[in-house]
């Protein structure tokens, strides 16, 4: 179909007290050579859009670019469906709210005026290059896969066979169940949170059983996973047996296991009566807590974070064991009313209701609880256990002997076991990647299940240390996030955070270098590579963030609305003012998830931005291709900003490190800046937060300033 | 066979509702989420950070309100209440009562009408910090981007900004609107209020200058706040070059609430956070009962105790009184030496806990709360869940995650409903 484009320019919102609709209409007509150009008092009016869908109809416009107010506003109501191409260039932002307006005679300013209609130019030559969005399709599987067959993957399984899904469920054990299955009793998981619980662990076995929707596989483990959402080929190993079949998205339920307490000769685990927690769960269960020797231990100790919140072991705080000792010091008392639990604790977490269930334990006297630090653990001649506790709330140091004493370990995830899960055919590797202590935890407060490889999530103690109240939330959120992926999927659609995108990299693989830069930095490990290292896409891995485009360094990766022609396009489609006219021209990049929204904080706010600057979003900084900094140098534009998130520890970007990489890019172009007798100065990346609106003038105009001191470029009208 | 599904209501449009609502509607399920607040986004709007990656709530926002004007299964009712709930799981009426915010969606947002108002009212998205114009943005992420008059702060027949508004957005008149829909099942996720501190004997607050709380310490801190986020005592406005925290401000404690919320210790050594990059050498005394921050936030923990001027004291504060010149009088016990510990302090920050909103409310017929407010997990069978801090104290993560399995298990009770 012939596109058409017709320029759209609303002059509402005080858009009209700053600019000159009718002329910037003319630029669009003339300069930028467009069919239709029209203005309208208020475009998002019923009236306005009444406009836009005859011109539709009638004109056979097809290609609409609004000049008005920014994408965040309006975006259904500017849809003019699925075949129609919309680009916003957002004036009222960018030029109406920050620019100067007209002066008391009603004139307008002329650099308010040439804003605007640079604008209309660059976002027209946006769109004449936008292709239109095609879905991704493939012949889809809607069958889940689960590893791990404990209370975490138990639920996963059942959660998503109750709506609906087949799901084949993963355990190298010979039967269900997992960690929880053995313990004695359960934290409680409802209201009065008070006692123990029964153990139901044996009860959800049962379920996922009967459930027709579910196909167990024990003493199976995952061979390899190849391909990709939607249709991953699954090798699975049944005491060597292969079994091949096809999945749509995978949750890896492989969970803990408890810290290692051989590690823990300080805290005396060589002694006859110093048992680790887990150990002193199964006393309980068979009703024998007992000594070595056997007689009744009448004396129990617990040490609390033993080998937990310390950099020689687990730095980091499990969130269990707390409340597994004051459960396990309930077994004590329930087991021998004459015998007493000892609990020495640095801090008693039971965050949240679990406050009941500490408060009971305190309100029982036959235990005690003791906040203070461990400094020696020693055996006496009759093999009692001395414990020496400092900083207590007695004041000095107090010395405790125990009959028995027992070590409340944190968790270790089952990735540190040595054995890969997943066993993925990725180039980037067989496992997700981890985020701190082997924990393949989402690095976002607001996305606990954005995880770096598309349709794989890991749930439950694998994920990040928790207990088996939240391990069934978390189990419940990832079946639901499977679930949408698959869904997202087979609809050929991107998954978070670009959730329905329907554009993917596209690859003029004729020209490829083969230099696996792409391969190499895409964060999701979407492409691999052929034995001559040729990019082999594999798009439903693909979150569509551009970092492969940003990577490439002969531009053969596009994408149908971004690409290095259509940033190319934009940056030349303005007549770039000459030296002598003190104009200068500054490019923006912004970053859409966090920088580009800024711009509009300071809108709402009325801060005047500087009037030099042309600002063109991006999706990640990622994507950020050298050759637009030498494209925009030559052409004259005297700095370039390029803004995205914070990187480092603790990172923003929701394509891992896009931000990084721009940096680390913008570092290596420095070099040819210099050769070309520029200053490297003229081209610097900010970390821009959506709470930095306030603060974006300034930063804006000491760039300018900056740049003022080196003149104008003198590549301008080269 | 989505499209053979129920609806799902979603009760409460904060983080926890937004949050149900997307997961669910993204595999096609229709919802309807109702918000009783001008706009969605609930508490976390009003946060300055997160904790413990300090990096701002608005981000998340603004990702999750693209995925909501992107979604069109997505029924978004504001300003509006359940009035009632009938009939079981599968099949519920619902009576929603549309209050009027006197600007319909004709509204550009343009601010030419705040201009000509002549009247003010309290903020309350800064805790009553500072004042707005009676017709307001709510804040500057308001989803819908939308102007709202409080119309008892309007000067009685002034119509000011009806004039002015060039875009008829403003009908002064608009009435409430009931409207009755049919769901399959429903989420409630009506969160929470920091505990009213003035329950809180000696701790000052609101007898005391310069005694806050820690949402308004939130408030402070951000730049949409009414000191566009310097750390500035709200007696003076002198620059806060000392604080001090009390950790279980009215929680774990059976005379107020006798749960511990979980985000306070996190809270509070975060605020420590906010006010050292302000001014590093500033002294921060936090008073503690246990330091709880499990999982990897304990990294947190360790990385804040580690700055020189955070003084970490395990004790109870007996008394907050008014000192000298805008300072405050902190006197508390040191339970590890048993030392008293007197100190005068620029300002203090009380830690107060979560209370369900729903708690002392009967908003939702036929729904009975437990003692503490929350809503009990055992209606679950009956088709309406829970999720966030309605059910019980959770922090933002974790309620995230528990409301992306609450959008399963509602999604579960609509199928071939």
């Amino acid at each position: 179909m012939d596109s058409k484009t017709g320029v759209y320019i609303c002059s509402g919102c005080d858009i009209d007290q700053a600019m000159d609709v009718e002329e910037l209409a003319k630029v669009a007509s003339k300069e930028c050579k467009v069919p239709v150009s029209k203005t309208h008092p208020v475009l998002c009016s019923e009236d306005g859009v009444k406009l836009l869908k005859e011109d539709r109809e009638k004109e056979g416009v097809n290609r609409f670019m609004i000049a008005a107010c920014s994408q965040r506003f309006h975006e259904t109501t500017f849809d003019m469906g699925e075949e129609n191409i919309v680009v916003r260039a957002p004036i009222r932002e960018y030029v109406a709210w920050t620019q100067k307006t007209r002066d008391e005679s009603g004139e307008v300013d002329e650099d308010t005026q040439l804003a605007g209609e640079e604008y209309i130019q660059m976002y027209t030559a946006k769109l004449k290059k936008h292709g239109i969005p095609q879905p991704f399709e493939q012949d889809t599987s809607k069958k889940l896969l689960v590893i791990g067959g404990g209370v975490s993957g138990m639920t996963a399984a059942t959660e998503a066979a109750n709506a609906g899904y087949s799901v084949d469920l993963v355990e190298k054990k010979g039967h269900l169940g997992g960690f929880c299955l053995d313990e004695h009793k359960l934290i409680p998981s409802r209201a009065p949170f008070s006692e123990p619980e029964i153990n139901y662990v044996s009860a959800i076995v049962s379920t996922v059983e009967e459930n027709k929707l579910i196909k167990v596989h024990t003493s199976s483990f995952v061979n390899s996973i190849s391909g990709q959402p939607g249709e991953f080929q699954v090798k699975l190993n049944q005491q060597g047996k292969i079994e091949k079949f096809k999945c749509g998205a995978v949750i890896m339920a492989t969970g803990s296991q408890p810290y290692d307490t051989a590690k823990l000769s300080h805290l005396g685990i060589n002694y006859d009566n110093v048992v680790s927690s887990a150990e002193f769960e199964q006393m309980a269960k068979s009703e024998n807590i007992l000594r070595k020797d056997g007689k009744p231990a009448l004396n129990v100790g617990f040490i609390q974070c033993a080998g937990s919140r310390t950099p020689d072991h687990l730095p980091y705080c499990s969130g269990t064991c707390c409340m597994d000792s004051l459960k396990q010091a309930a077994y004590i008392r329930e087991q021998n009313p004459e015998a007493k639990a000892h609990i020495i604790y640095r801090d008693i977490r039971t965050p949240g209701l679990y406050e009941n269930f500490y408060r009971s334990r305190q309100d029982d006297p036959g235990v005690f609880l003791t906040q203070g630090d461990v400094v020696g653990v020693k055996e006496t001649t009759d093999k009692k256990i001395a414990v020496e506790v400092d900083n207590t709330l007695f004041g000095e140091p107090v010395n405790f002997e125990m009959d028995l004493l027992v070590l409340a370990v944190g968790q270790v995830p089952s990735t540190l076991s040595g054995e890969s899960a997943l066993n993925l055919e990725y180039r980037q590797g067989p496992d997700l990647p981890e985020l701190k202590y082997g924990y393949p935890d989402s690095h976002f407060i607001c996305f606990p299940y954005e995880t770096r490889r598309t349709g794989i999530y890991a749930v439950g103690s694998v994920r990040q240390p928790m207990d088996i109240n939240d391990a069934k939330l978390d189990a419940t959120g990832a079946a639901m996030k499977a679930i949408q992926s698959m869904e997202l999927t087979d609809q050929g659609k991107t998954v978070h955070p670009r959730v329905g995108d329907q554009t993917f990299p596209e690859f003029a693989l004729s020209r490829c270098t083969s230099c696996k830069r792409c391969t190499e930095e895409c964060p999701f490990g979407v492409l691999e590579e052929d034995e001559k290292g040729t990019p082999f896409p594999n798009a439903a891995r693909c979150r569509s963030c551009g970092v492969c485009m940003g990577s490439c360094p002969v531009q053969i990766i596009s994408f149908k609305d971004s690409s290095p022609t259509i940033f190319k396009e934009m940056m030349t489609s303005i007549e770039m003012p000459d030296e002598f006219d003190e104009k200068p021209r500054i490019l923006i990049f912004a970053c859409e998830n966090d920088a580009l929204p800024v711009f509009d904080m300071a809108a709402m706010n009325r801060l005047k931005i500087n009037t030099n600057v042309r600002i063109m979003p991006m999706r990640c900084l990622g994507g950020l291709n050298l050759i637009y900094v030498t494209d925009a140098l030559s052409y004259g534009y005297d700095g370039i900003m390029f803004m995205g998130c914070a990187y480092g520890d603790d990172y923003q970007c929701h394509f891992v490190n896009g931000s990084q990489l721009a940096n680390t890019r913008l570092s290596k172009v420095q070099e040819t800046i210099g050769r070309l007798n520029l200053e490297p100065e003229r081209v610097r990346q900010y970390a821009i937060s959506m709470n930095d609106y306030e603060r974006l003038p300034k930063i804006i105009d000491d760039f300018v300033e900056e740049l003022d001191d080196f003149g104008p470029n003198p590549f301008k009208g080269m | 066979m989505i499209k053979e599904h129920g609806k799902i209501l979603v009760i409460g449009g904060g983080i926890s509702g937004i949050t149900t609502a997307l997961e669910a509607s993204e595999i096609g399920q229709d919802v309807v989420l109702v918000e009783k607040s001008p706009t969605l986004g609930g508490r976390v709007s009003g946060f300055h950070q997160y904790f413990p990656k300090l990096c701002p709530p608005t981000c998340g926002l603004e990702i999750n309100y693209r995925r909501l004007r992107a979604n069109p299964h997505i029924q978004i009712h504001t300003n509006s209440e359940v009035l009632s709930l009938s009939g079981d799981a599968g099949n519920f009426k619902v009576k929603i009562r549309k209050n009027p915010t006197f600007v319909n969606e004709k509204c550009v947002a343009c601010d030419h009408c705040t201009a000509v108002c002549p009247s003010e009212r309290s903020n309350d998205f800064n805790e009553g910090m500072n004042k707005t114009k009676a017709i307001f943005l709510p804040n500057n992420m308001a989803y819908p981007p939308r102007y709202v008059v409080d119309r008892p702060a309007c000067e009685p027949g002034c119509s000011k900004c009806v004039e002015a508004c060039k875009y008829g957005a403003i009908d002064l008149d608009m009435q409430v609107e009931e409207i009755e829909i049919q769901v399959a099942s429903v989420v409630i996720a009506t969160g929470w209020k920091p505990y009213d501190a003035k329950k809180l004997k000696n701790m000052g607050f609101s007898s005391v200058p310069n005694v806050i709380n820690n949402i308004m310490m939130e408030r402070i801190s951000s730049v949409s706040g009414p000191t566009k986020g310097k750390i500035l005592r709200p007696s003076d406005q002198k620059p806060v070059e000392s604080i001090a925290f009390v950790q279980c401000a009215g929680s774990r404690d059976e005379n107020h609430l006798p749960y511990c919320s979980s985000i306070c210790c996190l809270g509070s050594l975060k605020h420590a956070n906010y006010v050292m990059e302000q001014n590093p050498d500033a002294k921060i005394y936090i008073f503690y009962i246990d330091i709880r921050t499990p999982g990897k936030y304990e990294d947190f923990v360790v990385k804040v105790q580690a700055k020189p001027n955070v003084n970490m004291i395990k004790g109870k504060v007996a008394k907050i009184t008014a000192g000298e010149n805008g300072g405050v009088l902190v006197e508390a016990e040191n339970i590890l030496n048993l030392e008293k510990v007197r100190l005068d302090v620029d300002m203090v920050v009380l830690a107060t806990g979560m209370e369900p909103n729903l708690k002392g409310q009967d908003r939702i017929a036929g729904i009975e709360l437990d003692e503490n407010g929350f809503v009990p997990m055992e209606l679950q069978q009956q088709g309406i869940f829970s999720t966030g801090v309605a059910k019980w104290p959770a922090d933002v993560n974790s309620s995230i995650q528990d409301s992306t399995g609450a959008a399963l298990k509602a999604i579960q009770t609509s199928i071939g409903n």
